[in-house]
């Protein structure tokens, strides 16, 4: 196959069983939607790793680069105060 | 213990001849592994195949117990032989397969049609087999469709990509038809076996899967542009034979690969 004709890539999201999210297990080439469905049911879940998938068009991905990584994460790194665990649970309140 | 009667050696015949489909194409398309168009299809390949392994495995064992459990007067028999020493140690002639299976890969398109038709064939089979009598098939049965069910979609959709995609994939999947097509007569022989099992309510009368074959079949042909071939009284050549052990030239080269491992070290073991 020539380069100019690769299959798109897809992202394929997995979920586990019911009642958990879906996660990213991994991506493939796929000339469609559904033939990536089937191919991602080949490749991600013949081992009873999931109950439905999704799969996504990788071009339609609007992904976070790494340059921007510190104005975008960088200032969340000194607000313990966001954690529940920076505060005291009151007496009486055990069960919180 | 009872002893074993007509209806066993038929049971046992009939499961060999049901795993013998799915071991020799299990076989063939093991031979893709590593060289399917595209690493996706090539895992897709592979878990066909093995669909089709377990299957062969559940078919001959149980056929390898049946033969084994009683012998004439209701002994045991010695050497009663495994689903290895059926798939192992039984020559070209003794297998039951149908002539479909064995065709060689041929280009990818070849591969595609033979599945659609191989698999369109076995999950009509198999929904049919889910009410067996016989406890056994109907359980491989049971399991089996759902496979099945998975094959038949994954084989008919390349076929309508193809058959609908440029000329150049038309062209071959055409060719496929075409040269495959004169085999599935075979499917839908009725011989003494099958319908003396299919008055007992443990086999399948095979001429009866033929209507919804063809429909589903056709459908697929119609939905990928391509023509449907004459199907029932007004085909051509109808080559048959498989299920007496009478086989094209390609099986035996297909068994020489697949047993010779087991009878240069008999026994060997992963």
């Amino acid at each position: 196959m020539s380069a100019g004709r690769e299959w798109p890539l897809w992202e394929v999201f997995v979920r586990a069983k019911r009642g958990l999210s879906h996660n990213h297990v991994g991506s493939l080439h796929a000339p469609d939607a559904r033939t990536a469905l089937g191919n991602a049911r080949d490749v991600y879940t013949r081992r009873q790793e999931g109950v439905s998938i999704w799969v996504v068009p990788a071009a339609a991905i609007t992904a976070s680069s790494p340059d921007e990584k510190d104005p975008f994460f960088e200032p969340a790194a000194d607000k313990v105060y966001r954690h529940p665990t920076f505060y005291e649970v009151p007496e009486g309140a055990e069960h919180l | 213990m009872r002893n074993e009667t007509p209806l066993d050696t038929d049971v046992s015949a009939y499961a060999v001849r049901l795993g013998d489909d799915a071991l020799v194409l299990a076989q063939r398309l093991a031979e893709c592994s590593s060289r399917a168009p595209a690493l996706e299809e090539d895992i897709a390949l592979s878990n066909i195949a093995l669909d089709l392994l377990g299957q062969a495995r559940a078919l001959l064992t149980y056929a390898g117990e049946i033969e084994g459990a009683r012998g004439p007067g209701g002994v045991p028999r010695q050497g009663s032989r495994s689903e290895d020493d059926l798939a192992y140690l039984r020559s070209e002639r003794e297998f039951t397969n149908c002539q479909l299976v064995e065709q060689p890969n041929g280009d990818f398109a070849v591969t595609m049609a033979r599945q659609l038709f191989f698999s369109a064939y076995q999950l009509a089979l198999y929904r049919r087999l889910v009410a067996s009598a016989d406890a056994t098939l109907a359980g491989v049965a049971a399991k089996g469709v759902k496979e099945v069910a998975y094959h038949v979609d994954h084989a008919g959709g390349w076929v309508v990509r193809l058959g609908d995609g440029t000329d150049e994939s038309h062209r071959r999947v055409a060719a496929a038809v075409e040269q495959l097509w004169p085999f599935t007569h075979e499917l839908f022989e009725a011989d003494e076996l099958t319908g003396r099992l299919a008055g007992a309510g443990v086999g399948v009368d095979s001429s009866e899967l033929a209507i919804a074959w063809k429909e589903h079949v056709g459908g697929v042909l119609s939905e990928a542009t391509l023509k449907c071939p004459p199907f029932g009284e007004t085909a051509g050549w109808r080559p048959a034979g498989g299920r007496r052990g009478v086989h094209t030239e390609h099986l035996g080269f297909l068994l020489a690969e697949m047993q010779h491992l087991h009878r240069s070290h008999p026994g060997a073991k992963w």
